[in-house]
């Protein structure tokens, strides 16, 4: 294990958290805040530590697989664990534990929140709670790739660590011209959604932290009621940008260099959209012939926003879908499991997966029946290679097993099985709001300080896809 | 530059850790996913996965953009036909391997009608260099400049050297030596080393001398340059047969032995000169039979990496002939190099090696003036030959007056054919061309040489 060089990254990793704080220092400074000296102070304490720890580069900084994998999921720890601070000091969040669960959440754009309360909050805090989201949803790791020189070799490993989904590839030669251009395009998105939120009648300072709430997919909203309060047209907007950033980035790629051709081949993006717009359709159904709509387009409009929410992991609610039928509860709960696509900014178990175990699911069927039969899996039109099939359906065993362990500690709690049930779902795959207590109107406060920690594990574990964290966990990482 | 790698084995693997660490975007395309999957994880570059010749995967990787096209799979056809479809497709440089000696026959019908820039042969390029190390039985590497007028060749100072515990200085006054000590390997450290540098025991030094002068050199320093009489070579393959056409046609006797009777039947038809013996070259009586132990050069060329080291060994312990010994594998090459197996030679090394140099080449005709260009010492030391232009700085001004930076020196001015070793007072003038031997990397013109004022 290569101690030097994971020293390194983290405290590159406090020196760019000093960088960021810069950001709601300016928001508190604008509305001349107590928490701008907070946010300042900080930004410079964690500039100089990353500074000073930074100075002696170790060469080569080389990351194998395994430094890949702890380096990652310590960044994201420690990130957070220091991030937690302004919500402390500044009197937002007292408890240092819920602060905690409240940063990871932003983070790992969750989205999941122990305040039932969340407008007495200064507006930069609030800022800093929703920009959290923005950071972690491309990952601050391959923005730093982005930035720095970070390695001298092997960086796949550390950007395979962060990145969502199966198999991660480059879309150019370079690992540091891939980060530029996903950071490029999400840059984009979100540019463009600030501005289209403030033609639809927002003003800056929610339209920014609206925004960063949807393209990092994660679900902070900065009233208590969610986004019930907004104009349709707004609710339109973070809809079609929440489903957008489900998407592959990839995907935007190849209609930025005018290839739609690849980018149309592409299985994963249309069972997602296809999946989107039949739940919504049912869902919309469903709730109207319950008499719970007041007409058909809106209440299709709020099913489609959602679905849109809880497929890309978001997490926003317009309206309490905990109150929703039977079925439309089970068929939400569902999508909470598969999640959006590989390579977005969404969570969960990913399409690319899903489409991968069921073609394997129909090949191994078939094998029953003509045992001496070859079939391979086939995704987008290429053969999916077997070891990446085989880390599938691991990855769903693990899954699972991750599942169960959390269901079991949670249920030492006072809750209910639905609300146990979902708050792991919930977490483990990034949306936030679950059913019953921690439901669109509810939140995770009442839970004891043993399951605020498994749930804040569950959150880093789902949004680094499980193995980074479970190294971490394993005696062998830490041998020399 | 774009560069595109079709085949993704040693060799494609050796050019893509180089290139892509100097600073080019490269893209490999490979069958087989595992071999891409060491490579793309291991360096900075992106892997496709499928035929090379495939123009919809060439397209995938980007061939209408990239700037060269390299094909190094294992079959000359499928080479030949990637580098004829990138070509179509927009690749503005192809480069392809092959090594069939039947289309080395029609090699300039290949290269003008498929439109390859270059045609690659390693098994020929590993026995041009196998005999060009046999001109300098002492030395271990040889590297050429200025069309060959002038050389940089590598040797070990041996405990019997007549050099060991001298200074330059005194070699300079002592022998006339009109040669420059341009690079000192001693264990981890490499010096560009100044004249009252004292060689020892089992350094490693770089010479650099107008061609002719070398051999003037040895003789008077009482250095073996016996000319290498004859020549046993073991196992029959591509690389023995170029070889041996080679060392036949510079006057050498040469012995091959073979252990399959049907090659050994080819052989003596292509080589009619040589004497081919259908034996095991392993066999060790036999080898003194034939007369091992007297003989001036022993090159193992077998197909298997141990049994050449075996044969190296052994010959060392019976005989004082110059030894080359050839190995495919790559990754012991530190504890080999421990070993008294004399020159070692790696023909995927080698071809690496040329393709690099090539795409160097390519590349600075573009944007510098430099000719020639070799890294050393695991790339710590660059050797380049830069073409003076008329504007230069240096043009004019004696050596000893110009405030050059450390680390450097000037080993050979090239005046028009005219190869000379510079001493202070010398003076450099517009077309000539300079050897430059340095330890600071990244040179682009020969101004990088001065102290920035």
């Amino acid at each position: 294990m290569n101690y030097k060089a994971i020293r390194y990254i983290l405290f590159r990793v406090l020196e760019l958290l000093g960088v960021l704080y810069l950001l709601p220092t300016l928001v508190s400074l604008f509305y001349k805040e107590r928490s701008a000296i907070l946010f300042l102070l900080g930004a410079l304490f964690f500039f100089a530590i990353g500074y000073a720890g930074t100075r002696n580069r170790p060469t080569p900084l080389v990351f194998y697989a395994r430094e890949g994998f702890v380096v990652t999921a310590l960044a994201w720890i420690v990130i957070s664990a220091c991030g937690a601070i302004p919500f402390v000091l500044s009197g937002a969040i007292p408890n240092y534990l819920d602060a905690l669960f409240e940063t990871v959440s932003g983070f790992t754009t969750t989205g999941a929140s122990i305040l039932s309360d969340v407008e007495h909050m200064e507006k930069g805090v609030m800022f800093w709670r929703c920009f959290t989201h923005w950071v972690g949803g491309m990952g601050f790791l391959v923005f730093m790739l982005a930035v720095l020189p970070l390695s001298d070799g092997y960086s796949m490993h550390l950007m395979r660590a962060e990145s969502p989904g199966p198999s991660v590839g480059k879309f150019v030669p370079r690992v540091r011209q891939t980060a530029e251009i996903l950071y490029a395009i999400y840059l984009g998105i979100t540019v463009i959604e600030i501005v289209l939120l403030m033609i639809s009648g927002l003003s800056l300072y929610e339209a920014s932290t609206l925004t960063f709430s949807t393209v990092g997919t994660g679900g902070f909203s900065i009233t208590n009621a969610g986004i019930n309060p907004y104009p349709v047209a707004s609710q339109a907007i973070i809809t079609f940008f929440m489903a957008l950033c489900g998407i592959n980035f990839s995907v935007f790629y190849f209609f930025i260099i005018k290839r739609p051709d690849e980018a149309v081949k592409s299985d994963e993006t249309r069972w997602y959209l296809i999946t989107m717009l039949v739940s919504a359709i049912l869902i919309a159904i469903n709730v109207y012939a319950a008499g719970m709509g007041t007409t058909p387009g809106m209440t299709f409009h709020h099913s489609l926003f959602t679905v849109a929410s809880v497929m890309t992991t978001t997490g926003f609610a317009t309206w309490d879908f905990n109150l929703w039928p039977e079925f439309s509860r089970t068929l939400l709960f569902c999508l909470m499991l598969i999640g959006a696509c590989a390579g977005s900014t969404g969570g969960g178990f990913k399409f690319s997966r899903l489409v991968i175990l069921v073609r394997n699911i129909r090949n191994e069927l078939g094998f029953v029946v003509h045992p001496k039969s070859i079939k391979r899996v086939y995704m987008d039109g290429a053969v999916v290679e077997r070891t990446t099939v085989k880390s599938v359906t691991a990855y769903l065993s693990i899954y699972v097993c991750v599942y169960v362990v959390s269901l079991i500690l949670l249920s030492l709690d006072k809750f209910d099985f639905t609300t146990n049930m979902t708050a792991v779902a919930a977490t483990l795959n990034n949306i936030g709001p679950g059913l019953n207590v921690v439901g669109a109107t509810g939140n995770y406060g009442g839970f004891s300080g043993l399951s605020k920690v498994v749930l804040i594990f569950d959150m880093l574990a789902g949004r680094l896809e499980l193995m980074p964290m479970l190294i971490l966990l394993r005696r062998t990482t830490w041998r020399k | 530059m774009q560069i595109l790698i079709v085949g993704c084995g040693n060799v494609g693997i050796a050019i893509a850790e180089q290139l892509s660490t100097e600073g080019h975007d490269i893209t490999a395309i490979d069958e087989r996913s595992d071999n891409l999957q060491y490579a793309v994880n291991a360096f900075d570059i992106r892997g496709i996965v499928g035929n090379g010749a495939s123009f919809s995967i060439l397209k995938d990787a980007g061939v209408e953009t990239s700037d060269m096209l390299l094909a190094v799979t294992d079959s000359d056809e499928l080479n030949m036909l990637c580098c004829l479809i990138g070509k179509r497709a927009g690749a503005k440089t192809t480069v392809a391997r092959v090594r069939n000696p039947v289309y080395k026959q029609e090699l300039n019908y290949i290269k003008s009608e498929l439109d390859i820039n270059m045609v690659i042969n390693p098994e020929e390029i590993a026995a041009a260099e196998a005999a060009r190390s046999l001109k300098y039985p002492l030395a271990s590497k040889v590297e050429s400049f200025a069309r060959g007028r002038a050389e940089m060749v590598q040797m070990r100072i041996e405990k019997d050297s007549p050099l060991r515990g001298k200074s330059l200085m005194e070699i300079r006054t002592d022998l006339a030596g009109n040669v420059i000590f341009a690079i000192v390997q001693r264990g981890d450290e490499v010096y560009i080393p100044y004249g009252s540098f004292v060689l020892q025991e089992k350094d490693e030094v770089s010479i650099v001398a107008p061609s002719k002068e070398l051999l003037t050199f040895f003789k008077k320093a009482g250095i073996p340059t016996a000319k290498v009489r004859d020549a046993i070579l073991i196992g029959g393959g591509q690389t023995a047969f170029y070889l041996a056409r080679q060392l036949l046609s510079m006057g050498v006797d040469v012995k091959i032995f073979e252990k399959e009777k049907e090659r050994c039947a080819k052989l003596s038809e292509a080589l009619p000169e040589a004497m081919i013996i259908n034996g095991d070259g392993t066999d060790k009586d036999m080898l003194m039979e034939e007369g091992l132990a007297g003989t001036d050069a022993f090159i193992a060329l077998t197909g298997i990496d141990e049994e050449n080291i075996m044969m190296s060994l052994f010959t060392k312990s019976v005989s004082k002939a110059k030894l080359i010994t050839k190995l495919t594998k790559v990754s012991y090459n530190d504890i080999i190099g421990e070993m008294e197996i004399g020159t070692t030679l790696y023909p995927r090394l080698i071809t690496a090696e040329r393709i690099i140099r090539y795409v160097r080449g390519i590349q600075e005709s573009m944007d510098s003036e430099i000719e020639t260009l070799y890294r050393l010492c695991d790339g710590r030391v660059e050797a380049l030959e830069f073409l003076i232009k008329r504007d230069a700085p240096v043009i004019g001004v004696p050596l000893q007056e110009l405030r050059m930076k450390r680390g450097l020196i000037v080993a050979c001015i090239n005046h028009r054919g005219d190869v000379i070793v510079p001493n202070g007072s010398s003076t450099i003038a517009a077309g000539d061309t300079v050897i430059v031997v340095t330890r600071l990397t990244g040179f682009k013109d020969i101004t990088d040489i001065l102290e920035k004022s």
